[in-house]
């Protein structure tokens, strides 16, 4: 496995530095700066979910949170974007700190339904507080996001910088799940009282993961906010959320490179069946529930467990 | 709206106070009708949660889905034929059949799975059922005529609708019949033996699967028999479920997660509450009092308020 890294990661960056020669419309490559968004949300919230085995359900708030910062701050107070990002990142940060502190003390359904109680009454507030968010009609004239004069309005030059970041979240992610913490978080996700006594101080482990994983979605939301130059609240409910699960499940727990899949297929599937726009939600449902039921470790790698399967039985009936 | 904020506040000393503090105490006789009609509701979708809960240790998201079905089948079935007590019985039949569905081909085949796994494909559910919904119904509300009449009764300065009425009865009917049917009758009392021990309820000989099945099947009846007692005022639309469905959560983990007399006090409490507040703050924020409530429960007292251990 270790040796065929370098040459995954040359060929990946290698792939993202052409595809926009070949893709020149700026639709595609749209398409492609929000699979780098949902990418860094995904790759946060599997950290979370799939290494640490704690649930979120209410990811689309931190998202929301660095998105209406970013915006806001902007458009409404002329703010520098980089320091509108930074403050959405603080405040994220300090959000789910102060929540995380009582929630991680809670396991499974219980902190399934407050992480979701906490999306739904900050979705509320993007609803009702109009005068600082616009309220349902949203917020719009965000600026873009500009480096020395270099502004990035254009699809081309968001890719860029979203694919910039999104790789750099990547191989940061790949890299903190084979490190000490990576194993810490493995133990944890496999017995608690094990993990607390091998000397892991799990409450703090969990309380780190889970604020670090809230900074990847306001990082997010901040791209989200400054690459749309508008938000509203709908982009930030529950169904969001459930969505972030979907990605994390389809891409596969516990896997790095599946949360760019996960999240590559699930943005592309909406726009494939843009003429079926009713029929997104339900896919969204069967493909959680198929998912979940047959093939829990997710797409790839439970399409490829199913196939080795099959080989090795009629392997074994071959020789028998 | 008619200065009802003030009127709290500070009550002159006056005969316009006076009649402020009547027009007040009218107003919060109204939160608290309006409180316990929801709050009654929300308790039948958390004694569906609590039973689901005993006989299974699952919890089961899609439990939201189950009201917002009963009220919209009620609604088609009236439409066909218009006699209620028809649309009433066979709506909550043909719920309850999808319940037992949905337990055979969601639930039984993954038992044994984490719950992360247990509350994604649950999760999954809800949000299948609402498509298939917002496909058949469409996004429009419909209404289903109130059970007797629209005629408001007065109440001294209050108003209330004969509905509200419906609701309160017709749910304390069907608790206290479930708590009977817990307490006196042998399968009753075979589920709750299955949901203190249920090992030691194999080994007496009790079909652990059937009384799994028959959690399903009651916890999806008293989800939709609650939609279709609130659809007459609050209309039924495919989307109704999910805030329905969360609220009676929190009212079963307000009361005490699988305790039947907490899931009533729950409900009634987070009913009465919502109300309160949406009356006398916002009505804005409105939706937000009971995730707040949940929150603060689950930091502090995460037993719930009846409940045994945490």
């Amino acid at each position: 496995m270790k040796g065929r890294r370098p040459a995954l990661w040359g060929g990946f960056v290698l792939a993202l530095a052409l595809l926009p020669l070949w893709l020149r419309n700026d639709y595609y490559l749209s398409l492609l700066n929000f699979i780098g968004i949902h990418t860094i949300l995904v790759v946060g919230l599997n950290l979370l979910m799939g290494y640490a085995g704690q649930i979120s359900l209410g990811h689309a708030a931190f998202f929301g949170v660095g998105a209406y910062t970013s915006g806001i701050l902007t458009a409404t107070y002329g703010l520098n974007p980089w320091l509108a990002l930074a403050a959405g990142l603080v405040l994220a940060g300090l959000l789910a700190f102060l929540i995380g502190i009582p929630a991680l003390k809670l396991r499974g359904y219980y902190l399934a339904m407050a992480t979701l109680g906490f999306g739904v009454i900050v979705y509320i507030f993007f609803v009702q507080a109009q005068r600082l968010t616009g309220g349902p009609s949203g917020l719009s004239g965000i600026p873009a996001l500009a480096l020395a004069g270099f502004a990035f309005h254009s699809p081309l030059r968001l890719y860029a910088l979203i694919w910039a970041l999104a790789l750099g979240l990547l191989a940061v992610s790949a890299g903190l799940v084979d490190s000490r913490l990576g194993r810490a978080l493995r133990a944890l996700h496999d017995s608690e009282a094990a993990a607390e006594s091998l000397g892991i101080n799990t409450q703090r482990l969990k309380l780190l993961i889970f604020v670090w994983s809230a900074l990847y979605a306001a990082l997010a939301g901040s791209l989200y906010a400054h690459t749309l130059n508008f938000i509203a609240p709908s982009s930030f409910d529950i169904m969001f959320s459930i969505k972030l699960v979907t990605m994390v499940v389809v891409g596969g727990m516990a896997s790095i490179w599946g949360s760019l899949l996960g999240a590559g297929v699930l943005t592309v599937l909406p726009e494939l069946l843009v003429v079926f726009h009713d029929f997104e939600v339900v896919i969204f449902g069967a493909i959680l529930m198929v998912v979940m039921i047959f093939l829990p470790r997710g797409l790839v790698r439970g399409l490829l467990d199913l196939w080795e399967y099959r080989h090795f039985r009629r392997e074994g009936s071959a020789r028998g | 709206m008619w200065g009802r904020g003030r009127g709290l506040a500070a009550p002159a000393p006056s005969p316009a106070g006076v009649h402020d503090t009547v027009e007040t105490l009218a107003a919060l006789f109204q939160y608290l009708i309006s409180g316990l009609t929801n709050g009654a509701i929300y308790a039948l979708i958390a004694l569906g949660f609590g039973i689901i809960f005993n006989a299974t240790h699952i919890i089961n998201f899609a439990q939201g889905e189950f009201v917002m079905l009963g009220a919209l089948m009620a609604i088609s079935l009236y439409q066909a034929v218009p006699w209620l007590p028809a649309a009433f019985v066979g709506a909550t039949l043909a719920v309850t059949l999808l319940g037992l569905v949905f337990e055979r081909l969601a639930l039984r085949p993954v038992r044994d799975r984490s719950p992360l796994t247990l509350i994604i494909i649950t999760v999954g559910g809800a949000v299948l059922l609402k498509g298939l919904a917002m496909l058949w119904w469409g996004k429009e509300a419909y209404n289903l005529p109130p059970f007797s009449g629209a005629q408001p009764l007065h109440l001294g300065p209050a108003t209330l609708l004969p509905q509200n009425l419906w609701v309160l009865g017709v749910a304390a009917l069907l608790l206290a019949g479930l708590e009977a049917f817990f307490r006196l009758t042998l399968t009753g009392k075979a589920m709750r033996a299955c949901a203190y021990n249920p090992v030691a309820a194999r080994l007496v000989g009790i079909p652990a699967a059937r009384m799994v099945q028959l959690s399903f099947a009651l916890s999806a009846a008293l989800g939709a028999a609650g939609g279709i007692l609130i659809a007459p005022l609050t209309l039924g639309v495919y989307d109704m479920g999910t805030m329905l469905g969360l609220k009676g959560f929190s009212a079963a983990i307000l009361g005490g997660l699988g305790s039947s007399l907490g899931g009533v006090l729950g409900g009634l409490l987070l009913g009465v509450a919502e109300s309160l507040a949406s009356g006398l703050i916002s009505s804005g924020y409105r939706d937000a009092v009971a995730f707040f409530i949940l929150l603060v429960v689950l930091f502090v007292r995460p037993q719930g308020l009846l409940g045994g251990k945490p």
